[in-house]
């Protein structure tokens, strides 16, 4: 059957089972449009190619999936950047097609070239520029084989607009070959009994989740192995949600602005289990004097992330669910041995978990909304958490407003929780709330944004109307740049230097009607539960709350940047508000 | 250029798939990491689908484990071999330029015969040697030649396999290793 190579590579997504994309056509890409029009692909038109990488990105965060997006070359492509390297530090899997100039103008400086290929090789786990319409369906299937396997990761396929028109003969490929590339996934059997030796002996040991643990799909694993086990469990920011915070033996997110339970449990800790996690700066805060203690059992299926901050004691490198698994059988089988022997299984660790008790009952996340105001954010994420569905999907930008969605919301299920964690990218929780929607129709997704935020990407609630993706967004908006705001209050002696939005400029309910959204505005404690009520009761478009929040609240615990994590700084009403 | 080795370098003999950008991949992860290289030679291999890249690294600038393994996360580079450099055969090639009257030019050919050299063009004032051998002997010719007056110099990087000792060399897969 002969194709152009345009029609082979919409028909390579279809046969990887693509069935929603999101992008924006133009000039290069214009011969692969043509296709699409007679596709099963869902096509997504968004305003802006950064929106459809968040877009694909949120998509992938939600469903499992591969997120696809298709731009055309130059701007388009750079367009995009962001969003690879979000996906690339959030270990995201993404496919992104991009248009190219002709094969034989490369280099030339054409209308709209520029080096894709080289701009984003190392923000993307590989990339491939098509040379020659026949390799089109092979470097599909090994594109989304890249980018779900192993350590997920972005991948981008740059295709120059007279090899979209060449013609080729179709076949789809049987296997894929890539010697340079083979994951390993099983753990060792030797260093698996070794860990659970070790986890045998502990006496104040913590199971550190990272998100590794959602993209194996390994929640159920890690339940198991933290209920035979006894040990708490803290979650990251990137694995809210892969461990029930209802769960007795959760202890919440650690790091800069985790609960002093979560961090300071992480810094007296004999052993700390490292499940897909990535000892990050924003966890570990000084890294010299981060869990002195601790021995490490760390479980990742990169190599290169074993030993790359802190030496292991036990280095798995495998699959995050295949590993638990088998670590649930050497935790029974030395338990039993165990057991055999002297009478009685594991030492209690019930001494441990009574200190992390105390630590929770002293020292809770604590804020105080006044009746007759100021809004406090804190309030608003409560009474969104409350008045919405067990499994809301909640996506965030970056800021004050995540790291206090993050630690409020009671994450219960996996893949609820959508948020850029390593790249730290503003706007990112429109199109991500849209792209979550678009995989998880019948499910309810927030996007709870600052006000900074919501102005990056703001456009694509056009697309969301267009498309009727019925997406919520709650903006805290206190007119500033919170979090910057924060640390000039606290680290550079209250001098507040371009930090200063306004509260009315936009005008948020006007702006959100105009891209065909419902639009609130909530200034009074009283109204934030209706007016939710109301925003949840919307069905058949977007709706925006625009709370007016106090910009005076900060976000507490904290570890200031470059601290050591016995150092955190708590609420200074931490006191006065217990208990309240 | 000093072509002194740093104290402490290791050499990495990485087989790739012999495909554009891969060069670029692996030099722009050295860049991006912070790992220094030292040198790099880049060859066809005997068969066509792979090419070897001999990279000196300075071992001060980034844990080797950590340039290997973020090495093997390239898809294109195959294998990565570690070479010590006492269980290594390492050469490298240097052609050097060098002022030469007619006076002084019997005592250059003679260093040159010292050091194996050939004299590979001679010229009215100037003329061209090219000599191969272990870095610190190209380290030690480029000295001697000095004074007589050096134009140009241009040398290879070093090249390396592994010595075919009576025991099986001490070559360290590392893209088996499990961590």
């Amino acid at each position: 059957m002969k194709l152009t190579g345009a029609q082979a590579l919409i028909k390579s997504l279809e046969m990887e089972n693509t069935e929603v994309m999101f992008g924006l056509p133009g000039g290069a890409i214009l011969p692969v449009y043509d296709p699409l029009i007679d596709s099963s692909i869902r096509h997504i038109l968004v305003r802006h190619e950064q929106g459809a990488g968040h877009m694909a990105e949120g998509y992938a965060h939600a469903t499992g999936r591969p997120g696809v997006a298709m731009v055309t070359s130059g701007p388009a492509a750079t367009n995009i950047v962001t969003p690879l390297c979000d996906a690339y530090m959030d270990s995201i899997p993404l496919v992104v097609i991009t248009g190219q100039v002709p094969y034989s103008v490369i280099g030339t400086d054409a209308f709209q070239e520029c080096d894709t290929v080289g701009i984003t090789m190392p923000i993307t786990k590989h990339n491939w520029l098509i040379t020659d319409a026949q390799d089109i369906p092979q470097v599909v299937a090994e594109a989304f084989h890249v980018a779900t396997t192993g350590r997920p990761g972005p991948v981008l396929v740059d295709v120059p607009k007279d090899i979209a028109m060449q013609e080729m003969d179709w076949y789809w490929p049987e296997a894929i070959d890539l010697p340079g590339y083979q994951p390993t996934t099983e753990g060792h059997p030797k260093q698996i009994k070794e860990a659970a030796r070790l986890m045998g002996e502990a006496k104040r040991p913590i199971i550190y989740a990272g998100g590794g643990i959602l993209k194996a799909r390994a929640a159920a694993a890690l339940r198991e192995l933290a209920e035979m086990t006894g040990f708490p469990v803290v979650t990251t920011l990137m694995a809210r949600g892969a461990f029930p915070d209802d769960h007795e033996l959760c202890l919440g997110m650690p790091g800069m602005h985790g609960n002093y339970t979560a961090v300071t449990a992480m810094q007296e800790s004999d052993l700390l289990i490292a499940l897909g996690s990535r000892f990050d700066d924003r966890v570990t805060g000084k890294l010299d004097g981060f869990a002195p203690e601790a021995k490490i059992i760390h479980v990742d299926i990169d190599p290169a992330e074993l030993g790359k901050v802190r030496r292991p004691d036990v280095a798995l490198l495998g699959d995050c669910r295949l590993v638990i698994e088998e670590m649930i059988k050497a935790v029974r089988a030395d338990q039993d041995k165990k057991g055999k022997k002297s009478g009685s299984r594991w030492p209690s660790i019930e001494k441990w978990r009574n200190h992390l008790r105390d630590y929770q009952e002293r020292y809770p996340l604590v804020y105080e909304q006044f009746d007759d105001g100021p809004l406090k954010p804190q309030f608003c994420i409560d009474q969104l958490a409350a008045l919405s569905p067990d499994d809301t999907i909640v996506a965030s930008g970056v800021g004050q407003h995540q790291m206090w969605t993050s630690q409020r919301w009671t994450f219960n299920h996996p893949y609820t929780w959508i948020n850029s964690g390593g790249l730290g990218t503003m706007g990112f929780a429109v199109p991500a709330a849209i792209g979550a929607k678009v995989g998880m129709p019948e499910r309810t997704v927030w996007a709870v944004d600052g006000d900074g935020c919501f102005q990056m990407t703001a456009q694509e609630l056009v697309t969301a109307s267009a498309e009727r993706i019925p997406v919520k967004i709650a903006i805290l908006n206190n007119a500033y740049l919170g979090m910057v705001r924060q640390w000039q209050e606290m680290f550079y002696e209250e001098r507040y230097s371009e930090v200063y939005l306004s509260p009315d400029l936009p005008d948020y309910v006007k702006w959100s009607e105009a891209m065909g959204c419902v639009g609130f505005r909530v200034d009074s404690p009283e109204d934030v539960g209706p007016t939710i009520e109301k925003a949840n009761e919307i069905d058949d478009r977007p709706v925006v709350i625009d709370f007016r929040t106090d910009y005076r609240e900060k976000v507490f615990p904290m570890v200031a940047a470059g601290t050591s994590n016995s150092d955190v700084i708590i609420d200074p009403d931490t006191e006065r508000l217990r208990g309240k | 250029m000093n072509g002194e080795l740093a104290p402490k370098h290791h050499i990495l003999a990485v087989l790739v798939e012999n495909k554009f950008g891969v060069l670029t991949r692996v030099s722009g992860l050295f860049a991006r990491r912070g790992f220094n290289i030292v040198s790099l030679a880049v060859s066809p291999t005997e068969d066509e689908n792979y090419s070897r890249m001999t990279i000196v690294v300075d071992a001060d600038s980034a844990p080797l484990e950590q340039v290997t393994k973020q090495l093997n996360k390239l898809i294109p580079v195959i294998k990565i071999q570690e070479l010590s450099p006492d269980q290594a055969v390492e050469r490298e090639l240097m052609l050097v330029t060098v002022k030469s009257s007619s006076e002084v030019r019997s005592q250059i050919t003679e260093l040159a015969a010292i050091f194996e050299a050939r004299i590979e063009d001679v010229g009215y004032d100037a003329i061209t040697i090219l000599v191969a051998g272990r870095p610190e002997k190209l380290d030690a010719m480029s000295d001697l030649l000095a004074p007589f007056g050096i134009v140009e110099i241009q040398r290879t990087g070093l090249i390396a396999l592994p010595k075919l000792g009576r025991r099986p060399a001490r070559l360290r897969a590392v893209k088996d290793q499990p961590s």
